[in-house]
This record gives C-alpha cells, structure tokens and sequence, in this order.
C-alpha cells in the first residue's frame, strides 16, 4: 500500500498529521505520535502576543517588586538562563527535529505582520521544515470591510513567506465572502498548502456570575462538514496542497477528507483525547479501508468525490442546500 | 588589563572572594546576603575561580551553622569563606574563637552593621566588628567600592601567610550598597596575588586519616594559658605580612594601601582618627581643608587587628598636638570606644618609652551610628573642635562627643555648619524621588551603568529606602564626573531634583536638596500650563526662591501611549539625561538606545521599539514650565499628623513620617526602646490608586471581605439605626440581614487612604449583581473622587458604638467582622498573604495577647519605625508587642509564658491570703473562674476590676504586691510568631524545645516557604521543584512537614490551615489553639510576592493549594485523645486538581520550566508525588482510631 504524499513539498510517509496540540510540547509524546505513525508533526504555536504578555508577565512580577526594600532588592534567583519570546520554542523545535525523522512543522500565530515574521527565518534555521501560519484574526472593529481584512491576510502571508526559506502553510478560517477566491489570493501570496480550517474559539456566558467564558471545546466529527465542502470545492484547483483539520475522531473521517480532497488530515481533538498512540488507529484505518476497497495508493483516492471529479457538482452547491431541506422536511413529516 | 565597571561593594567584594575559594557555606543576612546570592548564581553560571574548578556553596541553617560548616571544610584543607553582618557575626563568634585558636586561614567578609539593642537596625556601623575583635580574627577595614575590591584580595593573600584568619569588613549598605565606578582585578591579578604553596601547606595542615593526628582537645589548668600565648609569633608577623601583602599587590595592580594612611598637612597640628567609609569622607575633607592651608591630617585605619602601634605612630606627624578619634559604634560604660582606647595606648606606650615627645590631646567620639550619614561638614566640625582656644592647650572638644546628631540630652554632639561642602563643581549630582515598584531605582541603576560604561564617566548611585513593604519611597542619590567619585554620604545639594511621583510634595519637603539654579523635573498629570496651580503653597516659594528651572513629563500617559503599561523607567530615565545636561543631549540618548538594545535585545525587536518610542515620546512630551514671578497657591502642605494626636506623635513620629527623622533630639527618642502602640493610624499613606467600593444594596455581609483583608481598613459595625443621626450624605449602610435585629443596621467602611489597593476584598466577595455583569458587592474604582467624603464617614463611622466582644459570635467568619483589629495599617505588601492571620490573632485574642515576633517580614511591619500598627482597643487594652532575635523567638515567647505563670501562681497565693479580706466569694470565683469563652473572659475582667478596687483600699505589702500581678488573673495568650525561616531553620532548635516544653504557648507560623524579608532565599519549608535563592535550579528535597514533626509529641496541638481556601477552619484552628492549655502550633500558608504571583489573587491561590492536595487542611487536637477520639483530624478533601495547576500560576516554579524544561517536568512529577503520598499519609492518620496515637501524658489536653 503506498500512503506517500507530498504535502507543500514535503514527502511524507503517509496523509497523516499530527496537529498543532499541547501534546506536541512533549518529546516524549513527539517520539510516541512518531511511533504510531504521524507522517508530520505541527508544533503548538508561537502567539505573536505570548511573547509580549510573557515579558510583561515576568516584569510585573519580579521587577515591579524589585528594589524596594533594602532587604531585598530581588525575591528570585537571576534569571541567567531565562530567555524570552521564541527562545523556548527554538529549542522545541531543535530537540523535536533532533529526536524524529520525521518533518517538524512549526506553527506561528499572529494578526499582524511587525516584529515575529523575524521568527520564521529563525525557525528554519532550528530544524522546522516547514511552516504553519495560523491567522486568527476576528476582526472586531465594525469599520473594517471585507476587503481590508483580506488584504491583511495577503499582507502577512506575503510577509512570512518572504521571510521564510521552508514552506509555508496558512491555517485560516472560513468566513470570507468569497472562500475560493481567498485560497487563490494566498496561494498567489506563496501559501504552499492551505490548512481548512481554524477553529475560533467562541464563547459561552456564565449565567450566575454574568460573565463571558472562554473555555476550550475539543472539536466533534459532525464539524467535519464544512471543511469537507471546501476541501471538495477547491481540490484540484490549486497547486498548494490542502490540509483537513477538525473533527478527525476515527479513520472514517481521515477517508472522508481524502476523498474530498485533502492532501494530508490532522488530528488533535482525538489524540488529546485518547493519546498519541491513536494515530496508529487512524493510520490502520486509513490503510484498511484502502485494502478493503482495493485502492493501491491514497492518491488513487484522493479527490475521488472532489467538486471537480464528481458526477453531480452540485452536491456542493446551492442546489444541495434546497435538496438537504426538502429531505429533512420529508423526513421530519 | 584591568577593566573599568560599576559594582556595588558587595558584587565588587564577592569577585575576589569567590575567585579565591573553594567553599562557602553562608546564611541569609541584611545587608550581606547579595554577596552570597552573587556566589550561588556564578556557581549556577559555572564561573570558575582561579584554578579553574567550581566552587560550592552550603546555605545553612543560621550564622552559627555556617561557621560551623565553615570550620569544619577549613579543618578539612579547603579555601572557605562566608559572608556575614550584625547579628549572623555574632552567632559565629564561638567558630570565630575555635578558627583562630586553630590558626586557620580563611577571609570572613562582613558588610558592618549595627547589632540588635534597643531595636533592631539593618544599617552600617561598626558594633559587630568590634564585639568580634576579641576572637584573634585579624580586622581589615575597607572605605569604599574599590578598596573593599582590592582589601578582599589582601585579606585572602595575607591570611594564607599568616595562618591568622581575617576578617574583612566594610561598611553596610554605605559600600555594600553603593555603586561606584573602579577598576576591576582581572583573574590573572587575583591568581598572581595567591601563592600556591601556601595554599598546598593549609592542605597539607588538613584532617586526614592518611596522617592523623587531633585537634581541638580540651586542656587543663596546667596549659591552656600557655596555648594562648603560643600563638603571640603569628600576631606579630601579621602587620608586616599584610604590609608585604599590600605591596605586592601595589606592584600588580598599581594601587598602594598601607596599614595605616595618613593624608593631610606633614605638619599638621590636628588629626582624625578612623575607619570604613567615614575615613574616605575625613580624607577628602583633609584634602579640602589642607589645600586653604589648614594644618589638619587624617589617618585611616585599615589592619585594625592585630593593631600595629608601631606602624600608626609612623603615620601621625610629630607636630599633632591633638587627635580625635572617631568611632562608629558605642560601647556603652566604657572609658572611649574601642579605637579610641587603642589609639590612646598606642601614643601613652610611645610617649612614656620616650618615642614621642609629648602626649596629643586625644578625645573620643561617634558618629554614623546604624548609617547615620557622615559628611564633610562634621568631619569639619570635629576638626574646628580640635583647634586650641586662645592660644593654650584646651580645646573645645570633650571627649566621648557625637557628630550628627542633636544630643540635647547628655550635650555630647557638635554644631555642624551645614553648608559647608567640599564638591567640586566638576561633578554633576542628582537626587530622584520615587516608588519603591516604579522602576526609579533601576533606571538609575541603568543610567550610573551607561554613563561609567558607555560614556566613559565616573558615576556613584546611593539609593535610600523606607522601611515600608508597600508604597515604599526611594530617593536616589547619583553623582557623575571626570574623576573617581568618593563621596560617601548623601547629597546635600542637587542640581538635579526629579519627583517621580506628585503625592510626595505633599508630603514632605522635596525640593531641601535642590541647589539654587538647579533643575525641578515633575511627573503628574498636569501639564505645563496648569501644573503650577497644583503645587502646594511652600512648593511654588521653593522653586522661585531658588530659581529653579521647572520641567514637567506626564510619564504615565507617555508609557500607556507607546504600549509600555505603568512602566515608566525608560522615560524619566530619558527626561534625566534630556534636561540634566550631564550628556549632550543627542549622544545621552543614543547611549539610553544603546542601553534599551542591550537590556531588552533578548526579550525581542518589538520590546526595544516600544521603548525606543517611549524615549522619543519623552521628548515630544517633556515641557519646562514657566515660573511665574510669585506664589499664587493658597493652600500649604496639609499636617503631617492631625492636630489632636498625642505629644509624641507630633514630637517624634511625624519628623520621621516627613523625612526629617534626623532632627529629632535625642531627650525625645525613648531611652530603652518602649514606643506607644497604634501609631500607624496617623499615617495616612494614599498609596492606592483604586480601592474597594462598597455597594450596600448587594451585600450579604458574610465577612469574608475583611477577614481576607491583609491591612485592616475594611471594619464592619452593627448598630441601632438611630446612630445614623447626623450621618454624612454618602454615609453607607444597610439593614442588619440576620434575624432578630429589626431596627439594627450594618456598615462596611472602607478606610481608603490606608488601602493598599490589593484588591484581595473584591476577590473574596461572593456576592454578585443579579443584573449588572461584573459586579458585585465590593468593587474598585478610583480613589481620587472618594477621599473627601471617605474621610468624613470613616470620621462617622468611628463615633458608632463599638459591638460587644462578649455579645458577638466570632465562632463563625461572619461574626469575626465585627471584632475590632488590633493589628492595622501596617506596611507590608499590598496584598500580603501573612497579615490576615495576624489580623485575625489581633481580633479573637488581642486583649489579652503577648506577642513574642521573630525577627522576618512580621517584625518589620510589625515593629518597623516610623509608625507601628499594634493597636489598642477602646479600653486601652492590646497586644503586647516584643521583638528579640531572628533565631531564638520560641523561647522568648517561652520565656512570656514562664513569667505569666509564675505570677499568675504568685496571684492566686496572695488572693488565698486576702480573701478575708477582699471577700471569701469573690476570691473563689476569681479563682476557679473558667476563661475559655469571651463572656467567661468579660467577667473575670469585672471580678479583676472589683479586686482592684479594694486591694487599693487596703494598706498591707500583700494587697500591693497583689495589685502588681493580678492582671495575670486574666488568662494571658501568649503567641510566638515568625516566619518559616525562624520555625524551620533558625529558630528551630528552639521552636522544638518549647513544643516539648507542654507549656501553654501558641506558636504561628507565618509560613511563605522562602525568606521572604531578605529576598526570597530557600528555606526548609520551600518547596520540591521551586526556585528560590540558593535554589536557583528548583530545590530537590521535600519541604519539612513540621506539623507531622510536632503531631509526634502527643501533647502539641497542630492545625495547618490556609484562609484562602476555607477561613472557617482557620477559624476554628485558632480558637481551639488558643483554647488549648498546652503548646499549639499553627502552620499558616502565607501567599507572597516571592512566590511570583499577581497577589490580588492570592487567596485563590490558596485555595488551589489545597485544592492541589499541596497544603492539606488538618487539625491535631491532643484534647480529642483524652476522651477517645482520634486527634487527627484531615479538614479537607481529596485533591480535586493537579499540582500543575497549584504550582504553575507561581512564577517560582514556572520559571524552572521556562529555563529548564525537562528538569522541571521531572521535579513536578516528583513533587507531585510527593504530594499524593502525603495526602494518603494524613487520610491513613485522620481513619485511624484515638488509640493509634500517643497518649499526651502531661494533662494539658484533659477536658
């Protein structure tokens, strides 16, 4: 069975990634997902405002307590080895490069394009071979229009990739106007895969304290649906590579997002769940039902129900949506 | 080649030091500590010493532990210092004695400190030097940053020679503190100055099994005399070895010292005598004098022991017909101080064997006691005293005289003209007043280090501090110039005055210092065109008596702009070099961008450009104002105190409070160390800029708000609501929400101008909005537009009758509320973890408490000069404060307990003997009455009261004797309170021995788990995986578990608790300690700034420390063996989140996995299992039944 893919460049053993996670801070777990068969690994990001907020953090606690009292001009050890911003995250990714064979992807998240595009040059020089820019950018300010807010996302894309000598992959959510157009735009801005798609983290209100909540919902297979409708949108018609994200519970949702499209599909959801020697079920299961139905490879698969590939485009489209009504209706009476 | 830098004498001393030894063992102490935290980081860092190896150091568990270690690695052959000051020297003077008797070599670095009398100062004299000067240590004194550097090296080269050991001291904080600009030894320098033979020969002297032989027998009459004299041939040789030693060193590093110095007239008719600091000051004063032709010398002692008479004689010209020997300690009864006394022997000795033609007038005197500054101005006056009067041998100096100081009550001091000066223009000097968090410090840290290292300047920087934990002012002294700045006293004159903060005008005199034409910059929030009319009155005459140019810079509003938040150092840092014009301007400020690059480099690009536009904002926004021609202000500086405060508080503590502590007379300071009670209630210190507000309409009045609060200025009554009668406007009350209180209403009132803005209340509310998001029944807002009316209703609320002890239930949080503190306003932190509990102990037991204090953070806000917030209540009655040591606070606290029983047995006697005549029943009742609950205490207190009354109408010796002891009648609370460096480490022994002791002393352990007073260095209770100071690379023991230690006893009752997370059964753990007839020991979990947390969450922090399974809740109850029971008692439940969660909101251990990820990960799993064993420990305990545990045999826990 081959399960080789080129995702942005990069030939990987198989479609499977591990996504950006807290796991991925762990060596440990690194060597482990490696082990069950990750192809790749995205490293947790780098906040273009943890770096700020870190220093910020630290100042706030020792040097706003510093000097003054003339017992103690200091309440901590110096902090010789303390090193700020992406230092810490440089080391991950030489100790994560150092420890696999396979390709570590570091993953910068940030709004603007100042100071941290810096940090993309760094990055490759520490062992990443490739790059995931997660945007997340939730453009509060009303006065902002579509077309501003596009236009960052081009800015910084551009930014990073003139930035960076490895391969740049952009995670970005799905709410533009024009999601096609918007792939083409960053593709054109020298995106080498697209990642489908972020998911914002929305809040929930506390209804005893009045309060907005910011907790963490790890994400569901019935989410998988949007990504699979872009994911089959796009297929075939670019040259950066697509990634799926979200959702990716068992090896039925890695054939789904195949089939649809995907180059490669991630898991983080699921392997936070149930650890990283989950991704051995997902490769086993990808490979399985490739057995099973007699595929020789996963590009034989992939993009099998693309817009482009399949019978009834319109699958994907507004017809689609009056049929699924209608059906639910039919089923509802 | 030797290098140029800028260190403070500590740094400057511990480079040598450590570059020349292999061990050092050392513990914690002001103002040293630095020295011994330099070695620990330089070890974390791998600095080698000179021959290339790693040296250790051992924290221990006091001074006289680490003389012993010190002792013990000499014994062994090893190269072993230690540094020390004050009280530390003196829990080494034993080893001292054995280290000398046994000629050993080593250097012992003390940065000079007065030793604890009256009170306990942490500033520079010589009494522990002097107290130690009998052990057979050779002294070497040093008198600034630079000598202390090279002297550090002498002393090591020359004790190697001599096998006499050193003792090389320096003045605290005057040179341990000051940075100063000096040339640096290179390790080729210091390796050329120690001979390696010497070195191989202490080696070779070493215990060894291989050679053995034994050391430190104990001797009879018949030669322990003789051993003493034995050593006289290595006395001898010391002078002249340190003299060699001095030489060579002069030959390597091109800088000459000598035994004794003289400077001055070769003809000089008059001289001082000294050491330390005061001696640089004399010899400049010399210099200045000397120059106008005035016969007058100087000689600075430096090998103060062995003191080489010889060598001094050599020194003082033959013409000095009269010398005054200073001193900067006082030996109280004594004929002179001790260098007096040496210097009048030595010059009686050489007259009287004919050497001399004739005896100088010599007199004694002080000065520069506990840092007390000595300036040219009294080096002057002591010499204008030395001068003959009309034409005869008189002078008008007496002996035994002080200089800087009014001594109105013995006529001991001098006049000093206080504007003589002896600093040359050349010399650029600036004095900045600032917040102790405000970064004022360190950007003139900052600017001392760009102007000696980058713009090739001498720079000195001398920075003051108050004793306050919060709020605490700094004032920074900084001098800039061509040549080597030596100067070590304050600036009495400054071209440049910076006030960093507004509120200081109004406080205090800040423009004394400003010299006439000199610069005043402001920062406020006024600008240039309105900040005139916001002066005070005597500021605005100030500055147009002394012409002075005014700048003002909004530096806040500046930050906020550039994204820098409240840090505003960069920018009065870049308004300094600016304005001051001790740089042209634009290469001033590409030094500052030079330093910002340096500084923030590693925190990133986009740090350096907010500060890089910080720096340039600053100079859009600074604007010198326009000085009108006349005062327009109507308004003057309020009073410091209000007008109906007692005498003394007008007399002595309000110069203190406005910074003129210097002028108070002697005839008014308290002769042995005895200051009223409640004096921090005068001082109204505004510190806040947000304080709690209270919103009467949602409150559920729990308490919880004011028994979290670490400052006492949330206070809580109940009253008929008639008492509202002539109540202010914005007078805030509310029904009473309890049953059975119909007409009753509640205030909460919130002292803002105490507040420390901590916010610790508004945490702690659990009451909420229903309908507005956010808020709830205590919020902050700014304090600005309260203060008028806040003072009117805290004036209000204060006429309200004060609620019942007797009738208050305080077995419940809520009822605590209304309990008034006797612990208030102290200066510890804004949001300190310690001072609830010692609120809490003020409020259930206050009355009637003795409080013996440990000397740590709880003795310095508790007893820390200007103002003390031990307070009394309504009826004059309070808690008795007392601070004696660091290391022996149990059993001064014992010592309480000795005496209240003695005398309480001594009462009942003479009660029995007068009960016929005071009557049988009342006597009786006196006698048996129980005095568990507080109406039991209440009606004792009346059957004390009626005593009284007719023991005063009985004229017998008995009924006298009886009247002196019968307050002990009344069951007296005696508290032995202290941190975790006293109970675990220090005072240890002694906490161990008073638990054993089955006496009735409750003992609170005021538990950080880190030194907190002296900066955060480890101590037994830190713990598994936290880095503190002398664990810098996470500490890998477990932390002492003190309470299962005391649980072993049998008859100690142990509570650990953590109000944070549940107060009720802190609560109860206090009262029933209290309760408790035998010893009780209360371990307290003290959030604090050490830790590195934001604090306004530190209760939930606790809370999370038990929550954690970190911090179990448990109390041991001796009294639940007695009937059966099982004493253990586990107070809270399983862990219900991971030790992670506790332990990585602290920056103690978060900044392990920040540095050192895989080791922390390993500590923490550790730790964590730790934790999880220990849970299960106590769970086994709290399931076993009464007869698993000890029975207490004393009787103490009968019920």
């Amino acid at each position: 069975m081959d399960l080789t893919t080129d995702y942005m460049g990069l030939s990987l053993k198989n479609p499977l990634v591990a996504s950006a996670s807290p796991l991925n801070t762990d060596i440990g777990n690194i060597r482990r997902l490696e082990d069950a068969g990750a192809a790749a690994i995205v490293l947790p990001s780098l906040f273009e405002e943890q770096i700020e907020a870190e220093i910020a953090h630290h100042e706030r606690l020792t040097a706003f307590v510093a000097e003054s009292s003339p017992e103690a001009l200091s309440y901590f050890p110096e902090p010789a080895a303390y090193q700020f911003g992406p230092h810490q995250y440089l080391d991950l990714i030489r100790r994560a490069s150092e420890a696999v064979d396979i390709p570590i992807i570091a993953s910068l998240n940030g709004t603007t394009n100042q100071g941290w595009v810096s940090y993309a040059g760094e990055m490759a020089e520490a062992g990443a071979r490739g790059l995931e820019l997660n945007i997340y950018f939730i453009p509060a300010d009303i006065a902002l229009s579509g077309r501003d807010v596009e236009a960052r996302y081009v800015d910084i894309v551009q930014a990073v990739c003139a930035a960076s000598s490895i391969p740049v992959a952009v995670k970005l959510s799905p709410y533009f106007s024009s999601m096609g157009h918007m792939a083409q735009a960053l593709e054109e801005a020298g995106a080498g895969a697209l990642v489908l798609f972020n998911r914002f983290y929305q809040p929930d209100v506390d209804l005893t304290e009045l309060k907005v909540l910011t907790d963490l919902k790890l994400s569901t297979p019935d989410e998988i649906r949007l990504p699979l409708l872009w994911l089959a949108i796009l297929s075939g018609r670019l040259k950066a590579s697509l990634a799926a994200t979200t959702g990716v519970a068992s090896a039925d949702e890695v054939v789904k997002y195949i089939l649809a499209g995907a180059d490669v599909v991630m898991s983080t959801s699921a392997l936070l769940k149930r650890g990283a020697g989950h991704m051995a079920t997902l490769t086993e299961g990808l490979e399985d039902w490739l057995l099973a139905r007699g595929f020789p490879s996963v590009d034989d698969a992939r993009g099998l129900l693309s817009q482009r590939r399949i019978d009834n485009p319109e699958a994907f489209e507004r017809a689609n949506y009056i049929k699924i009504l209608q059906g639910y209706e039919a089923a509802a009476s | 080649m030797e290098s140029v830098t800028t260190m403070d004498g500590n740094t400057a001393v511990a480079h040598v030091a450590y570059r020349v030894n292999e061990v050092c063992a050392i513990y914690p102490i002001t103002p040293s500590s630095t020295m011994a935290e330099l070695a620990d980081q330089w070890i974390a860092e791998g600095v080698q010493n000179i021959w290339g190896n790693v040296p250790v150091v051992q924290e221990m568990q006091s001074e006289g532990g680490a003389a012993g270690a010190v002792h013990g690695s000499l014994q062994s052959g090893a190269l072993t210092t230690t540094f020390t000051a004050s009280q530390g020297l003196m829990l080494m003077l034993p080893n001292m004695f054995k280290i000398a008797g046994e000629l050993t070599p080593t250097a012992f670095h003390v940065a000079a400190r007065s030793v604890a009398t009256s009170a306990l100062s942490i500033f520079g004299e010589h009494s522990d030097v002097m107290a130690a000067r009998q052990t057979g240590f050779a002294m070497l004194a040093s008198g600034g940053v630079q000598e202390a550097h090279d002297l550090a090296l002498v002393a090591q080269a020359a004790t190697l020679k001599a096998r006499v050991p050193f003792a090389h001291f320096f003045d605290g904080f005057r040179t341990s503190h000051e940075l100063n600009t000096f040339s640096l030894l290179t390790d080729d320098q210091i390796r050329a100055m120690i001979d390696d033979d010497l070195v191989r020969e202490h080696r070779a002297r070493a215990l060894s099994p291989e050679h053995p032989f034994v050391r430190g027998t104990a001797h009879n009459p018949d030669t322990f005399f003789q051993t003493r004299e034995a050593v006289n041939p290595y006395y001898a040789a010391t002078p002249g070895i340190v003299l060699e030693a001095m030489e060579r060193f002069a030959s390597i590093a091109g800088r000459h010292y000598r035994l004794f110095e003289y400077e001055g007239a070769p003809d000089a008719e008059r001289v001082l005598v000294l050491m330390g600091s005061g001696a640089e000051t004399a010899r400049e004063t010399v210099k200045a004098l000397a120059a106008k032709g005035e016969k007058v010398g100087a000689v600075q002692v430096r090998l103060y022991r062995p003191f080489s008479a010889e060598h001094l004689l050599a020194e003082l010209p033959e013409s000095v017909v009269s010398i005054a020997v200073l001193d900067r300690t006082k030996e109280p009864g004594a004929p002179g101080e001790p260098l007096y006394l040496d210097v009048v022997a030595a010059l009686a000795d050489a007259v009287a064997r004919g050497e001399r033609p004739f005896m100088p007038r010599v007199v004694g005197g002080r000065y520069g006691l506990s840092s007390k500054d000595f300036t040219p101005a009294m080096a002057k006056a002591v010499f204008d005293g030395l001068k003959r009067q009309d034409g005869g041998n008189a002078i008008a100096l007496r002996h035994s005289f002080t200089v800087g100081i009014d001594d109105d009550l013995s006529g001991t001091s001098l006049d000093i003209d206080e504007a003589f000066s002896i600093e040359p223009d050349s010399v650029t000097r600036a004095v900045f007043y600032g917040l102790g968090a405000d970064g004022t410090v360190g950007a003139n840290k900052n600017s001392v280090k760009i102007l000696a290292e980058d713009a090739g300047r001498f720079a000195q920087g001398y920075f003051v501090y108050d004793s306050h934990k919060s709020g605490a002012q700094t004032v920074s002294h900084l001098r800039f110039g061509p040549d080597p700045i030596k100067a070590p006293y304050l600036i009495g004159q400054s071209g440049f005055v910076a006030c960093h903060q507004f509120t200081f005008l109004e406080r205090q005199d800040v423009l004394r210092l400003a010299a006439p034409g000199g610069v005043f910059l402001l920062n406020c929030p006024h600008g240039p065109d309105d900040v005139w009319d916001h002066l005070p009155r005597s500021v605005q005459q100030t500055i147009i008596d002394k012409k002075l140019r005014f700048y003002v810079i909004d530096a806040s509003s500046v930050a906020r702009g550039v994204g820098l938040g409240s840090r505003t150092n960069t920018i009065l840092q870049t308004c300094f070099f600016a304005i001051s014009g001790v740089l042209p301007r634009e290469a001033a400020i590409e030094h500052i961008k030079q330093s910002i690059r340096k500084t923030y480099g590693s925190k990133g690009e986009a740090v350096v450009k907010k500060n890089f536009a910080a720096v340039d904002g600053t100079l859009e926004r600074l604007f010198e104002v326009t000085v009108p021609d006349t005062v327009t202000a109507t308004e003057d500086l309020p009073p410091v105190v209000p007008d109906d405060a007692p005498d003394f508080v007008k007399q002595v503590t309000a110069p203190m409070l406005a910074g003129r502590g210097d002028e108070i007379p002697v005839s008014l300071v308290p002769a042995d160390g005895t200051f009223p009670s409640g004096t921090a209630a005068y001082e109204k210190r505004n510190i806040a800029d947000e304080v709690p507000v209270w919103r009467e309409d949602l409150c559920i009045q729990c308490g919880q708000c004011s028994f979290v609060c670490p400052h006492s200025v949330i206070r809580s009554r109940y009253y008929h609501e008639d008492a509202l009668d002539g109540a202010p406007e914005t007078f805030k009350s509310a029904p009473v929400n309890a049953r059975g209180y119909p007409e009753a209403r509640f205030s909460l009132q919130f002292y803002v101008e105490d507040c420390t803005g901590c916010a610790l209340c508004v945490e702690a509310c659990p009451a909420f909005s229903p309908r507005e998001p956010g808020i709830k029944a205590i919020n902050m807002a700014d304090k600005a537009p309260l203060v008028a009316d806040e003072q009117a209703n805290v004036a209000f609320f204060e006429t309200l009758p004060v609620n019942d002890r007797a009738r208050v239930d305080f077995a419940n949080v809520r009822g605590v509320q209304f309990l008034e503190p006797l612990f208030e306003f102290s200066g510890a932190c804004a949001g300190c973890g310690e001072t609830p509990y010692v609120k809490l102990l003020s409020q259930l037991f206050g009355d009637r408490a003795q409080i013996a204090n440990a000397t740590g953070c709880s003795s310095i806000y508790g007893g820390n000069l200007p103002v003390t917030p031990w307070t009394k209540d309504g009826e004059g009655r309070g808690p008795a404060w007392s601070n004696s040591l660091f290391e022996d606070n149990a059993e001064f606290g014992l010592g309480f307990r000795l005496a209240a029983d003695k005398h309480l047995e001594l009462a009942r006697e003479l009660l029995i003997r007068l009960a016929p005549e005071v009557g049988e029943d009342l006597a009786r009742e006196a006698l048996d009455a129980p005095q568990i609950h507080e109406s039991e205490i209440r009606a004792q207190r009346i059957r004390v009261a009626e005593l009284k009354t007719k023991l005063l109408a009985l004229d017998n010796e008995d009924a006298r004797h009886l009247l002196s002891v019968i307050d002990h009648l009344v069951r007296r609370s005696v508290w032995i309170v202290g941190g975790d460096g006293w109970a675990y480490d220090i005072g240890y022994g002694g906490l161990d021995h008073v638990l054993a002791s089955g006496r009735d002393v409750n003992i609170l352990v005021l538990d950080t788990e880190v030194y907190s007073n002296t900066g955060g260095q480890s101590s037994k209770a830190t713990p598994l995986g936290a880095v503190a100071k002398f664990a810098a690379s996470g500490k890998r023991v477990q932390r002492k578990d003190l309470a299962l230690q005391a649980i072993a006893y049998g008859n100690v009752y142990v509570a650990q608790v953590a109000m944070g997370a549940n107060p009720q059964q802190t609560l109860d753990a206090f009262r029933e300690a209290e309760a408790y007839a035998g010893p009780s020991l209360i371990l307290a979990y003290s959030h604090c700034i050490a830790h590195g947390i934001n604090m306004r969450f530190g209760m939930k922090q606790q809370d999370l420390a038990v929550a954690s399974g970190y911090w179990p809740l448990m109390r041991y109850n001796p009294a639940m063996r007695a009937i059966g029971e099982n004493p253990f008692r586990l107070d809270s439940p399983r862990p219900t989140a991971s030790l992670k969660d506790y332990a990585y909101n602290e920056l103690r251990y978060a900044s392990l996995a920040a540095t050192r990820p895989e080791e922390a990960a390993e500590l923490l799993a550790a730790a964590q299992k730790s934790v999880s064993d220990k849970y299960l420990q106590y769970e086994d305990l709290a399931a076993l039944d009464g007869s698993h545990f000890r029975q207490d045999a004393t009787g103490a826990g009968k019920v």
